[in-house]
């Protein structure tokens, strides 16, 4: 990450970019090796703390022609290997480099839906740029062409340009498809079952549509109104949306395909029912999951102090739990919202933080203070039941488990208390259990997971299930590579019906 | 959008809509709640329950009582006005069995989500011993409703400007204290109230049921803003309740966890007074003069 502004980036790949073009010849590999890493303009750290605006401001043109120029074009591309939806990533990167943005950002939409999406959030360092050759032989993963960046600049670049183009429908089949959840997943099926002239019905719990990407995903790391456009893409296809709808109680599952007509369903609901630690003092006043401190501070806009009529905690000392994205998020948004400390405690070290590595240094940047080989072993309340500090326990790293990471081993006799008035579980999620207790023909497994096969169908008749429901907690893009299967499939049984 | 069909104002705080929302209608069970938003953008979720619902007609009841800025946002919409949001029904139904005798109190605006639980209850062939509890005369809502489903109904105030003076742990007890004893009790209120409703039939080892009202975003079960100590596991009570058993809870934790945002509270509700001021005690004098 480089403090140097955007226009200092900027002016720099302008020069080498005209250096190269002038040259008027092709570049050899090795000439693409000496091309500098681009990096990614944001806003200075002291800057954005103080406000929820996007954090990284996207690559200018010359920035992304210069970094996709890095790119090799090898014969075996590694890094489509390593993309959830095989992307055509040397493709695009390609048509990039030649200052042919609108086909860079065609090639990637035929195999990924929300590409500004995953430009921003997929973890790359561990699925596209990991195998780059290019990192590879500058044995550094974070010196991979950018392909996320990229990414994002084809995306951004076509929606600025007012050019997205809304998919072809075909004629109306007179079949009906109800999809549950209106996360990344759900969106995906929707699109491509409305697509072959299915009528689409999206069925979300919330006021508002896009699910993790809009209640989870902070404002300075998704913009809003990147899913907003996302969403309003599936209306103009003719998707009918409905907000406020709670499938399992406001109307079962099997009532929707029994009684309402509904062909085919397709369950995305997610992971949501955030775990916590099991410590004591977990209950106090103060201790929040990141879902409900995101979900205040995104969906319901407690940001905004103002206008909003949800509360949100007012913290100053701030301990969250966790090495993940959603860590990092609730970390970085106690931070806009006005603490002065944040502390974020993970067992492990960083090295096995599973957070994007962007988020992590966009994090210490910012201010976060780092506890690796740390885990919180109870929460000491005040007489009123509110936290007052946190009691911690050191750990080293043992023998991998099953993960293949080292498992940290408590050291003991290490225990040692820091004050705190906040405290942020960001340990993860299990499933939603509203599905399985309101649908028995529905099969999941002992954590809750609704069980579905290679084609995405679950044991219910006439019923789908993908992303995070299935998985547990993964990624976008794993949610999205799930929908576009279960998609194919039931446009697949709907054409034989 | 769901439309305002009616508005009663019960007590000076206390208002009834009824609501139009015939999926809920038809779905909801005795014990189960909705979120409301009344507006769009910046609009907080709060859980009601429902106090009743009319399949036929396709609506539901809520009473609420205004207590911050959305109850006081609602307590000003008239009918044909619609609320922005309502997601329901949400959280476990109440197991409703014949057991024989069944004592339900009802304190304050407790007495409304109370009701259909009585009528499921009552329906099910169980005799109904109803308490009623409230500040004072003013403050007592639906007793035409609970008389009508109670085999016995006792009514108490705390200053005594109606029915006994008496906090309901009081009759509670004497029922308690009759042969045979109740099968079960249920006891809606204030956090205070159920404590000692518990406390109460404890000794008698009379079961008894209780329903919370905690702090919720979603009521999904996404946020776990709600959740309780019942006896030695946390549970979430918008899908684990919202009833459950009283002798286990953890009052006392329950109370403070309710009070976590009382700060912001209270600053929310003066700025939408600044801002709105209140024109429902105006509105209401118009029409009473109309």
């Amino acid at each position: 990450m480089t403090h140097a502004t955007p226009e200092q980036l900027q002016a720099a790949a302008q020069a080498a970019l005209d250096d190269i073009l002038s040259r008027g010849e092709p570049l050899t590999p090795k000439d693409r090796m000496r091309i500098p890493p681009q990096d990614m303009p944001a806003q200075h750290p002291h800057v954005r703390r103080g406000n929820i605006h996007e954090v990284a401001l996207g690559y200018s043109e010359a920035q992304a022609r210069l970094e996709a120029a890095r790119c090799l074009n090898c014969k075996t591309k590694p890094c489509v290997e390593g993309c959830p939806v095989r992307i055509d990533i040397p493709g695009f990167v390609t048509a990039i480099a030649a200052g042919e943005f609108a086909k860079a950002a065609a090639i990637i939409k035929q195999n990924s839906l929300l590409p500004a999406v995953c430009g921003r959030v997929c973890p790359q360092e561990s699925q596209c740029q990991a195998p780059c050759t290019v990192g590879k032989s500058l044995k550094d993963v974070e010196k991979a062409v950018a392909i996320g960046r990229l990414e994002r600049f084809a995306a951004d670049w076509e929606r600025e340009q007012g050019q997205i183009d809304i998919p072809a429908v075909k004629p109306e089949t007179g079949k009906k498809v109800a999809v549950i959840g209106s996360g990344p997943a759900s969106l995906v099926v929707a699109a491509d079952v409305r697509r072959e002239g299915h009528a689409v019905t999206i069925y979300e719990a919330f006021h508002k549509f896009g699910g993790v990407m809009l209640y989870g995903i902070p404002e300075f790391r998704l913009p809003k109104s990147i899913v907003h456009e996302e969403v309003q893409t599936l209306k103009k296809m003719g998707v009918d949306l409905v907000p406020n709808f709670v499938v399992g109680r406001t109307r079962k599952l099997k009532d929707l395909i029994d009684k309402d007509g509904y062909d085919t369903a397709f369950v995305g609901t997610g992971a949501g029912l955030p775990r916590f630690m099991g410590i004591e003092g977990e209950n106090c006043v103060g201790v929040f999951s990141a879902n409900e401190y995101l979900t205040r501070a995104n969906l319901m806009r407690a940001y905004d102090k103002e206008r909003a009529a949800t509360p949100i905690f007012s913290s100053r000392r701030v301990a969250v739990l966790g090495g993940g994205n959603v860590a990092m998020d609730a970390a970085r948004t106690a931070l806009r919202l006005g603490a002065e400390e944040v502390h974020l405690i993970y067992r492990r070290t960083e090295k096995e933080m599973p957070a994007r590595i962007e988020e992590v240094a966009h994090a210490k940047e910012e201010g976060v203070i780092f506890h690796t080989l740390v885990n919180a072993k109870r929460v000491m309340g005040d007489d009123y039941g509110c936290v007052q500090a946190i009691e911690l326990l050191e750990y080293e790293l043992g023998a991998p488990d099953d993960s293949g990471r080292r498992r940290p081993v408590v050291i003991p006799g290490s225990e040692y208390t820091m004050a705190m008035d906040t405290v942020i579980v960001a340990i993860g999620n299990d499933s939603n259990p509203l599905i399985e207790q309101t649908t028995p023909e529905i099969t999941t497994n002992k954590w809750g997971n609704i069980i579905a096969d290679e084609s995405g169908k679950t044991s219910m008749d006439k019923v789908f299930a993908g992303g995070d429901i299935v998985l547990g907690a993964a990624t976008v893009i794993l949610a999205m590579g799930q929908g576009r299967t279960a998609a194919a499939s039931i446009n697949s049984m709907l054409a034989a019906s | 959008m769901h439309k305002i069909l009616s508005k009663e104002r019960l007590s000076e705080n206390v208002f009834l809509m009824r609501l139009e929302a015939p999926l809920i209608a038809s779905e909801r069970r005795p014990g189960q709640f909705i979120i409301l938003s009344v507006e769009e953008d910046f609009g907080e979720r709060i859980p009601l329950t429902i106090a009743d619902a009319d399949p036929d007609a396709g609506s539901i009841t809520i009473i609420f009582q205004r207590v911050g800025r959305t109850t006081d946002a609602l307590a000003e919409l008239n009918p044909g006005d619609s609320v922005a949001a309502l997601l329901g029904p949400l959280g476990t139904p109440t197991h409703i069995e014949t057991v024989g005798t069944v004592v339900c109190v009802g304190g304050g605006i407790g007495v409304a989500p109370l009701h259909p639980i009585v009528q499921g209850l009552k329906a099910a062939g169980n005799k109904i011993i109803t308490i009623i509890g409230a500040r004072t005369k003013e403050l007592v809502i639906l007793e035409d409703w609970m008389r009508a489903l109670s085999d016995e109904l006792i009514i108490c105030t705390d200053d005594g400007s109606y029915g006994r003076k008496a906090l309901v742990t009081e009759p509670l007890k004497e029922v308690c204290e009759r042969s045979p004893k109740p099968d079960l009790a249920v006891a809606i209120g204030p956090p205070v109230m159920m404590k000692f409703c518990a406390e109460t039939t404890r000794p008698y080892a009379v079961r008894t049921l209780v329903s919370l009202n905690t702090i919720m975003v979603d009521g999904t079960g996404m946020c776990g803003g709600c959740r309780v100590t019942v006896g030695d596991e946390t549970k979430f009570v918008c899908v684990d309740g919202p009833e459950f058993d009283g002798h286990k809870v953890d009052f006392d934790e329950m109370i403070k966890r309710l009070g976590a945002y009382k700060k912001q509270e209270q600053q929310a509700h003066d700025r939408w007074h600044e801002k709105h001021g209140c024109h429902l005690d105006a509105q209401i004098d118009d029409k009473r003069s109309e």
